[in-house]
C-alpha cells in the first residue's frame, strides 16, 4: 500500500486512541482531509523541483510507534550538549522520556505538548497559537493530523529563560521503519528571551522519516535564538518545517547545521508582523556520499522598517546534492525594508550537484534588497601559500573550508554550541583544528 | 507658475502612444481560426515545397497536444487561438530595387515611425529587410551582400531558393515541439528573415529588420534563422513598433541562431510594441522563443531593450555546446502602467571552458510587474565553466513590483558561478543633487536611468543606442519616484 493511503486509513484508528480532553478533533479531521487531497509533494511542485521524496516514501513505515524503549543516559550523552546546564526535553520514538528530561514550570513553561493539549491551564495559549502560523501544505497537514507529542515552551512576559532548552528526538531500532511526527510550539511573550537547541537523532540503521513542525511566536521585543543540529545517520531523513511569526522589534535567529542524514529538507519561514523586526537565518551544510540537503527559506516582509539576513554556506563532496531556495517577499506597505541574502557553495567533487534559486519578489519601492550566490572552489593560491608554510594539503583544505564556513559560526551565541559545531565541522573535513573559541 | 510633478503626471497620463496609427493598405487576410487546412493554405499561399508543408503539419499536430504554459509571473486573458487570423499580407506585393517604386502610403508609415530608409541607407549603411505584416516588402543592399556570398532574404524566399540550408538548420535549435508558442509558430509562421554568412566572411554592415503588426486582429508569427558559418561574423538588429490597437494582439516569434566553429553572432533587439493604454487596456502579447547554439569557440551575444508589449514572455538563450564558446545576455526591460514582463535568459554550459555573462536591468514603474527569470546550468562535462550574472532592479512608485527568479544548477566542481541581484529605488538625494544644478526632476530621472542602463546600452550598435535611449525616456516619463 502506498504510504499516503496507509496514513489516511490509519487515521481512524489513531483518532480513537486520543485523549478525550483534547480539543483538536476538527483540526485533525480537516488536516487529514487536506493531506488526502494534496498528497505528498512531487517534482511538479515548484517548491520541490530539486528534491524528490520518492526514495524516502518507499519504505513501509510504522505510523504508531510502540512503547518507550529504555535508553540509558550514557548511550545518548554524546548527542546532548552536556557541558552546560540545560532544560532537556527528550523523546524516544516520539514518546516523552521522563527520566532523561528536565522540565520546569517556574516562571517559564518547558513541558510536553501532550500535557499542554490536555490541560485547561494551557488551553488559552493553545487556542491562540496552535496551528496558527503553519501554512496548510500537505506535509504540515499530515503533521497536524497525527501530531500528539513534542515540546511546549512558553516564556512569560519580561522573563529571561535561565538556561538554554534542548529538544532531542531519538529513534530506536524497535520498528523496521519508523515515521515520526513531532510538533513543537514556542511562545515567547513581550521582552522575553530564550535559547533553544533542537536535534533529531536516529540510534538505528532502520529507515526513519521525521516530519516535524515547529511553530514559533515572538511577541514584541522578544529575542529567540534557535539552533538546529542535523547530523543524523544515513538511514534517517528529516523534513523540518519551522514557521516563525514575529511582532514589532522582536529578534529571531535560526541557525541550521546540516552535516548528516539521507535527505534533509528545511522549510524555514519567517512572517514579520510588526515594525523594526530583525530576522536572521544562517546555515552551514557539509555533506558527502549521496546525501541531499534542501534549504527552503521564506521571509515575508509585511510592515515597514524591518530587516532580514540570510547566509547559507555549503560544501558538497562525492555525489551529494545541495539545494537552496530562498525567497524574500516585500509587500507594498513594507517600505524601508533591508533584506540581504547570500548563498555560497563549494563543490568538492564532479559528481556533486548544487541547485540554487535565490528569489526576490518586491512590491515596495523604498527598499534595499540584495542577494548573491556563488559556486566555486578553494583558491589554489591560498592552498599553495599554506603548503609552502609546511601545512599538508589536506589540513590546508580543511583550514580554508573552515574559514569559509566560519562567519556563520560567529553569530552563534552559546559558546558550548559553537564548540560542538566546530568539532563536528573538523570531523567532517577530516582535520584537527586546534582553535580555542 | 512652476511646473510641478502633478502637472508632469497629468501630461504623461494623457500622452498617447506616439506610434499609434493605422495604415490603410488592402490586406489579403485569411478567415479566423486554425486547423490543418489553414496550415496547408498558408503553406500553399507561400508556394512552399511539400517538405515544408509536412514540417508545418508536424508542428501543428504537436501543438494540438500541448497546453498553454502558465508558470510565468504574468496574468493576462488567455488568447483564443481560434479567433485569430493566421495570415495577412499586404496586397500589392512590391518587388522593387529602389524606394521610389514602393507604395507611398507605406513609405509614409515608416517615415512616421522614424524609419527613414534613405537616411539609414546613407548614414548607417544598414541593409533593411522591412517586414510589414509578415511579408517582406523591400530588401536593400542585397547586391552588396550577394558579392560577399551572404544570403539575407525573407525566410519564404530562402525556403524556395536555398532549401538545403533551411532544411539543414530550421528547427535544430528550437524544435517544433519545444514549447507551446514555438510549436504554434512552426505551424503557421508567415514570414521572417533568413541569413547565412559563409565561411570566414565578416558581414560588412549591420543587418536589420523592422517588424510591424498592422492589420487588426492578425497575430504575427515571424521566424528568423541566422546561420554563421565557421569563423564568420554578423551583427543583426531587430526593432519593432506597432500601432495602437484595442484588442490584444498576439505575437509569437521564433529566432534561431547557429554559430558554427569560431563564428560570432551579435543579435540586438529594440522592442517597442504597443504596451496598452494607461488603464491596461490593449497592448501586444509577446511570447517569443529565442535560442542560439554555439559550436567550438563560437560566441553569441543577445542584447535587448524591451520597453513595449502588454505582456512579455521572452528568454533568449545560449546553448554553449562547443568547447571555449561564449554566451552573453544584456537586457533592459522597462515596464510602466499595467505592463508585465517575465524575461531573462538560459545559459546551458555543455562544453569545456565555456563562459557566459548575464547583465539584466529591470525598471518598473506605474502598476507594472517586472520579473527576471534565468537559468544557468553547468553540466558534468563542462570543465572550467564560468558564469557571471547580475540582475539589478529599479522601482519607481510603490505600486509596481520587481521579481527575480534565478535558477542555478551546477554539476561540475571546477565551475565558477556568481550571481548577484539588487533592488532599490532612485535616491532622493540623487534627484536633489540634479535639481540643485538646475536639472528638472524628469530629466534627472532620465539621466539616472540612463546611467543605470549604461552597461547594456553600450552593447547596442550605435544607431540603436540612440533610439533605445529615447525609448527609455518615453517609457519612464511620469514615474517620478
Amino acid at each position: 500500500m502506498e504510504l499516503k493511503d496507509k496514513l489516511v486509513s490509519s487515521f481512524l484508528a489513531f483518532e480513537e486512541n486520543l485523549d478525550p480532553n483534547e480539543n483538536l478533533d476538527t483540526l485533525r479531521n480537516e488536516a487529514i482531509k487536506n493531506f488526502e487531497t494534496l498528497g505528498f509533494p512531487g517534482k511538479k511542485d515548484e517548491d520541490w523541483k530539486y528534491t524528490s521524496l520518492n526514495s524516502v516514501l518507499k519504505h513501509d513505515y510504522s505510523v504508531f510507534p510502540k512503547k518507550e524503549d529504555a535508553i540509558e543516559y550514557r548511550d545518548i550523552k554524546k548527542y546532548l550538549i552536556h557541558d552546560i546546564d540545560t532544560y532537556d526535553l527528550v523523546f524516544i520514538d516520539g514518546i516523552y522520556s521522563s527520566h532523561l528530561s528536565q522540565t520546569t514550570h517556574d516562571k517559564i513553561d518547558v513541558c510536553l505538548m501532550s500535557a499542554a493539549l490536555n490541560k485547561d491551564k494551557y488551553s488559552a495559549v493553545i487556542e491562540n497559537y496552535y496551528n496558527k502560523v503553519a501554512p496548510k501544505t500537505s506535509l504540515n497537514s499530515l503533521n497536524t493530523a497525527f501530531a500528539r507529542e513534542g515540546a511546549f515552551i512558553h516564556i512569560h512576559k519580561n522573563t529571561q529563560a535561565d538556561k538554554p532548552i534542548q529538544i532531542i528526538n531519538f529513534a530506536t531500532g524497535n520498528e523496521s521503519a519508523l515515521m515520526l511526527q513531532p510538533r513543537n510550539l514556542v511562545v515567547v511573550d513581550e521582552n522575553s528571551h530564550v535559547q533553544i537547541i533542537e536535534r533529531h537523532q536516529s540510534l538505528t540503521d532502520h529507515p526513519v522519516l521525521t516530519n516535524s513542525v515547529t511553530e514559533i511566536f515572538a511577541d514584541k521585543r522578544a529575542i529567540i535564538d534557535y539552533y538546529k543540529i542535523q547530523n543524523d545517520k544515513s538511514s534517517a531523513s528529516l523534513i523540518d518545517n519551522t514557521f516563525i511569526n514575529q511582532k514589532g522589534e522582536s529578534n529571531v535567529s535560526v541557525h541550521t547545521f546540516s552535516f548528516g542524514g539521507k535527505l534533509t529538507r528545511n522549510n524555514l519561514h519567517f512572517y514579520q508582523n510588526g515594525e523594526r523586526i530583525d530576522s536572521t537565518m544562517k546555515g552551514v551544510t557539509i555533506i558527502e556520499d549521496k546525501q541531499h540537503v534542501d534549504h527552503n527559506t521564506l521571509v515575508h516582509h509585511i510592515e515597514p522598517n524591518c530587516e532580514s539576513h540570510q547566509n547559507y554556506k555549503g560544501i558538497f563532496d562525492d555525489k551529494a546534492v545541495g539545494v537552496f531556495n530562498g525567497k524574500v517577499v516585500v509587500e507594498k506597505e513594507a517600505q524601508k525594508t533591508n533584506a540581504y541574502q547570500s548563498n555560497n557553495n563549494i563543490l568538492a567533487n564532479d559528481k556533486a550537484t548544487i541547485n540554487s534559486k535565490p528569489q526576490l519578489e518586491i512590491f515596495a519601492d523604498d527598499v534595499r534588497c540584495s542577494h548573491g550566490c556563488t559556486i566555486g572552489q578553494l583558491d589554489e593560491e591560498a592552498l599553495f601559500y599554506l603548503q609552502s608554510r609546511g601545512i599538508p594539503r589536506k589540513e590546508a583544505r580543511g583550514l580554508l573550508m573552515y574559514a569559509f564556513a566560519n562567519n556563520v559560526l560567529e553569530s552563534v551565541k552559546i559558546p558550548e554550541v559553537k564548540k560542538r559545531i566546530n568539532k563536528l565541522i573538523a570531523g567532517k573535513l577530516g582535520v584537527e583544528l586546534g582553535f580555542n573559541l | 507658475m512652476a511646473y510641478t510633478e502633478d502637472d508632469l503626471k497629468k501630461e504623461l497620463e494623457t500622452k498617447e502612444y506616439e506610434y499609434g496609427f493605422y495604415t490603410d493598405i488592402e490586406s489579403d487576410t485569411f478567415p479566423v481560426g486554425l486547423n490543418e487546412d489553414i496550415v496547408r493554405a498558408i503553406s500553399k499561399k507561400k508556394e512552399e515545397p511539400e517538405w515544408m508543408t509536412q514540417w508545418r503539419l508536424e508542428a501543428f499536430r504537436e501543438w494540438e497536444k500541448m497546453e498553454e504554459p502558465d508558470w510565468a509571473n504574468v496574468n493576462y486573458p488567455k488568447p483564443d487561438f481560434q479567433a485569430i487570423s493566421y495570415y495577412s499580407a499586404p496586397n500589392k506585393k512590391p518587388k522593387y530595387d529602389s524606394l521610389d517604386e514602393v507604395d507611398p502610403e507605406l513609405l509614409d508609415t515608416f517615415k512616421r515611425l522614424g524609419i527613414s530608409l534613405d537616411e539609414q541607407k546613407k548614414l548607417a549603411g544598414v541593409a533593411v529587410d522591412v517586414v510589414m505584416d509578415s511579408v517582406s516588402v523591400t530588401t536593400t543592399f542585397k547586391k552588396t551582400l550577394a558579392e560577399k556570398g551572404i544570403i539575407f532574404c525573407s525566410i519564404s524566399e530562402a525556403i524556395k531558393e536555398h532549401p538545403d540550408l533551411v532544411k539543414k538548420y530550421l528547427g535544430t535549435v528550437v524544435p517544433q515541439k519545444d514549447n507551446f508558442y514555438a510549436a504554434l509558430n512552426s505551424a503557421v509562421f508567415s514570414d521572417g528573415s533568413f541569413c547565412y554568412i559563409p565561411k570566414g566572411v565578416r558581414c560588412p554592415m549591420e543587418l536589420s529588420t523592422y517588424f510591424r503588426i498592422n492589420q487588426a486582429g492578425t497575430g504575427q508569427f515571424e521566424r528568423t534563422l541566422v546561420v554563421a558559418d565557421e569563423s564568420s561574423y554578423v551583427s543583426y538588429l531587430e526593432g519593432c513598433t506597432a500601432p495602437s490597437r484595442d484588442e490584444n494582439q498576439l505575437h509569437a516569434a521564433v529566432v534561431e541562431l547557429i554559430a558554427l566553429d569560431d563564428a560570432e553572432i551579435k543579435y540586438s533587439t529594440v522592442q517597442n510594441w504597443f504596451p496598452g493604454n494607461k488603464e491596461g487596456k490593449g497592448g501586444v502579447f509577446n511570447f517569443v522563443t529565442k535560442r542560439g547554439l554555439c559550436e567550438k569557440g563560437a560566441k553569441i551575444s543577445w542584447t535587448q531593450v524591451e520597453t513595449g508589449s502588454a505582456v512579455t514572455w521572452k528568454y533568449p538563450s545560449c546553448i554553449l555546446k562547443g568547447d571555449n564558446s561564449v554566451g552573453e545576455f544584456y537586457s533592459i526591460a522597462v515596464t510602466n502602467n499595467f505592463q508585465q514582463a517575465d524575461t531573462g535568459t538560459k545559459m546551458i554550459h555543455l562544453g569545456k571552458n565555456t563562459k557566459s555573462t548575464i547583465i539584466s536591468k529591470g525598471i518598473s514603474a506605474g502598476k507594472s510587474q517586472n520579473s527576471y527569470r534565468g537559468l544557468v546550468q553547468i553540466n558534468g562535462r563542462a570543465q572550467n565553466a564560468r558564469n557571471f550574472s547580475q540582475c539589478d532592479s529599479l522601482l519607481m512608485g510603490n505600486e509596481c513590483g520587481a521579481h527575480t527568479f534565478p535558477y542555478i544548477e551546477v554539476k561540475n566542481k571546477s565551475a565558477q558561478v556568481e550571481h548577484e541581484a539588487t533592488t532599490s529605488k532612485i535616491g532622493e538625494d540623487q534627484i536633489f543633487y540634479c535639481n540643485q544644478r538646475g536639472i528638472d526632476t524628469e530629466k534627472a530621472i532620465a539621466l539616472i536611468v540612463n546611467g543605470f542602463s549604461k552597461e547594456v546600452l553600450n552593447k547596442l550598435p550605435m544607431e540603436f543606442a540612440v533610439e533605445a535611449q529615447k525609448l527609455l525616456e518615453i517609457s519612464l516619463e511620469g514615474s517620478v519616484g
